[in-house]
């Protein structure tokens, strides 16, 4: 994977370069807008991390640019530190994602790898499957080695969410984001008994482990035996 | 209206005019009395030197043309209108000649000036028990005949009771227009005191940028007001750059503090060997997210109190909400042992801001959880109730409750009580979902919860104003 860090504080962007080398993505640096346009624009990016407050042209415009320019490459804002959490205008300008200041790097990794993966996973696709797991978005029933598996509704968005982003690590923040669509802060554990009674009524009956959790980081659904 | 009156009397501006009013009707009665007993004084002096000059007269006529010519005088001056009192009596008191028809007795004993007033009748009243006063000089002839020449203090008796009608219709007159005045004036500066009250307790209440009235006039209220404000001023300065520097710091902090959680994260991942290692590290990851909780807590309810957010205020499905919540927090409220149960109307919207409701809630319910969690039967009730003004979204517990004292205490930031230091937790839970509640126009409640007649754990309540068509 490929992306571009378009950040103009030095130190942040040497240090985002170097954490996202050591995760196997390779980035691109610009410290201006007007350059991480003519980058976004000249080559192809799996994703950009732009960050609002930007020399020569701010972030949002930098987006907006691109996408008039029919250019659709998943973009991240990073909001200014201090800055108001106005994340409605960030994804109004065309932005995917938006994470404010200052972020742990796996959220940031977490949320970067789910958008650069998210060319390759057709929306469209009807059916998820992880192992034995397979879950049918059209009929909402979820099947494990062809036994049905009673959820909540609840319970069945989440594990649509983890499916889709299979061998992917979700933050609880972004299964807040996606699953719930709520931004605040829940002050404890409450995503992780969600997960955790999920895990139990796909996992009960099987040897077989699927969900798992990274620690200091979320969560992931993965195929541990054909990965 | 009769509370009225009594607050009324209890301003400065009354009292002093009451006492004012006293001192001078005390002024007004002596002047009154004093210029009356001159008055009366200069009469009876006048009047004895009309009764002597008459006596001197009549003893100059007994001398020169004998008894005869004295009757014939005093017949004479007797008949004239308005005339004196002339008596001639015996020796032994009998009225043998005059114009009296009765006389006090013992009038006639004594010799000279009346030591005081007598009653006597004339002619023309006989068969009424109409009465004069009169006083008089007797002296006695040297046949032994008594002669009395008096006047009539009809005239003096006039004047006192006219100055006595003077005095209680003037005292009448202070008196309503002291009233009148006391009312104007104690009204007035007591409105203005009563809008000074209430500013400050606005003030009290938190607004620190309200300000006392200044009327303009210069006078000692306005004089007043100015300083006290220039003393708000100074307060909300040291108030706001207090603020600014807890932010700073939290500002500050939070950008190292999650270097600092990378850096840790990145050693998790990476090189950490042994599993106390990985332990120690897991830790610090978790005490830096509690840290930079801490910090955006602190900056959400500055930006909140500051306002920033109003902009995105919209309709919200509260219903809708407080569902999501409760839905959210009801597994984790389980976990820890808790009953929930929820009693939500349906379709109630408020205009306000999904995530900061969301947030206040959440912190509700979490707190719900974390104080009823070990309590024998511990249960949570969530509910919603939508009324024709008022939306009230409420989280009852069953845990230890907050004593009735320590309500508004608990709304501070950082205020944790005693107990309750045990537990994980910011102590800013509550005071953002107070500010969250201030930006809604609404009110965050405390109380216990009742069941029955019996009160236990906490009742928080949200109070959201419905606003109603053409109510703005």
């Amino acid at each position: 994977m490929k992306i571009l860090i378009v950040e103009d504080d030095l130190d942040a962007a040497a240090y985002l370069c170097k954490a996202f080398r050591e995760a196997g993505i390779v980035s691109d640096h610009a410290s201006d807008g007007d350059s991480g346009l003519f980058l976004a624009t000249e080559n192809a990016y799996d994703v950009l991390v732009v960050d609002r407050m930007l020399p020569r042209r701010d972030g949002l415009s930098l987006i907006s640019e691109l996408r008039a320019k029919g250019i659709h490459t998943p973009a991240l804002i990073l909001s200014a530190l201090g800055q108001v959490d106005d994340r409605v205008t960030g994804l109004r300008a065309g932005g995917d994602d938006y994470l404010p200041k200052p972020y742990a790097f796996s959220e940031l990794l977490a949320r970067v790898e789910v958008l650069g993966r998210r060319k390759g996973t057709p929306e469209q696709d009807m059916t998820y499957r992880v192992g034995d797991l397979e879950l049918d978005r059209l009929a909402h029933v979820v099947r494990r080695a062809g036994k049905e598996i009673l959820l909540q509704p609840r319970e069945f968005r989440l594990l649509e969410y983890l499916m889709k982003n299979a061998g992917q690590v979700v933050t609880r923040t972004m299964l807040l984001e996606n699953v719930w669509d709520y931004h605040f802060d829940p002050q404890t554990n409450v995503i992780d008994v969600h997960v955790s009674r999920l895990r139990s009524k796909i996992e009960k009956d099987f040897d077989q482990p699927l969900l798992r959790t990274v620690r200091g980081a979320g969560y992931m659904i993965k195929d541990e035996v054909s990965a | 209206m009769a509370s009225g009156l009594v607050t009324l009397f209890r301003t400065t501006a009354v009292r002093l005019s009451a006492l004012y009013l006293l001192l001078f009707a005390a002024c007004a009665a002596f002047l009154v009395f004093y210029v009356t007993s001159m008055a009366e004084g200069l009469l009876e002096q006048q009047t004895r030197a009309v009764v002597a000059t008459e006596v001197a007269e009549i003893r100059q006529v007994y001398a020169s043309s004998g008894m005869n010519g004295l009757l014939t005088t005093l017949e004479r001056r007797a008949r004239q209108p308005g005339a004196n009192l002339y008596i001639i009596a015996s020796p032994t008191g009998e009225l043998l000649a005059g114009n009296v028809l009765a006389l006090q007795p013992g009038v006639l004993d004594g010799e000279g000036w009346t030591r005081s007033p007598f009653g006597y009748q004339r002619f023309e009243d006989e068969g009424s028990s109409e009465r004069h006063i009169a006083r008089a000089e007797v002296f006695i002839l040297p046949n032994g005949l008594r002669v009395l020449v008096g006047r009539d203090l009809g005239e003096p008796e006039n004047l006192r009771s006219l100055v006595r009608q003077a005095l209680v219709v003037a005292l009448g007159i202070m008196g309503i227009g002291a009233l009148a005045i006391w009312y104007l004036i104690g009204r007035n500066a007591l409105k203005r005191m009563d809008r000074m009250s209430d500013a400050s307790q606005r003030i009290m209440d938190g607004d620190l940028t309200q300000r006392l009235p200044v009327g303009g006039s210069g006078d000692e209220f306005d004089r007043l007001s100015v300083s006290l404000n220039a003393m708000l001023e100074r307060i909300e300065k040291l108030n706001e750059g207090l603020r600014q520097v807890s932010d700073n710091i939290a500002h500050d902090l939070k950008t190292p503090l999650t270097r600092l959680r990378n850096k840790a994260e990145a050693a998790l991942a990476r090189s950490a060997k042994t599993a106390e290692s990985r332990e120690a590290l897991s830790e610090i990851i978790a005490e830096s997210d509690q840290l930079i909780r801490t910090f955006n807590a602190l900056l959400m309810i500055s930006q909140v109190e500051a306002g920033s957010v109003v902009a995105e205020m919209g309709p919200v499905d509260l219903t809708g909400v407080v569902a999501d919540c409760v839905e959210l927090y009801e597994p984790a409220a389980e976990e820890a042992g808790l009953a929930v149960s929820s009693d939500i109307a349906a379709g109630v919207t408020v205009t306000g801001n999904r995530e900061l409701i969301g947030q206040a809630l959440g912190n509700l319910l979490d707190n719900a959880i974390k104080y009823a969690e070990g309590v024998p039967d511990a249960r949570i009730n969530v509910s919603l109730v939508g009324g024709r003004d008022n939306a009230v979204v409420s989280v009852s517990d069953n845990g230890p409750g907050v004593p009735a004292e320590s309500r508004d205490e608990v709304l501070k930031r950082f205020v944790r009580l005693d107990r309750s230091r045990s537990k994980p937790g910011t102590g800013l839970g509550l005071s953002l979902v107070d500010a969250v509640m201030e930006v809604h126009h609404g009110r965050l409640e405390l109380g216990p919860t009742v069941v029955g007649s019996e009160e236990r754990g906490l009742t928080a309540s949200m109070r959201f104003p419905i606003a109603v068509a053409g109510k703005a």
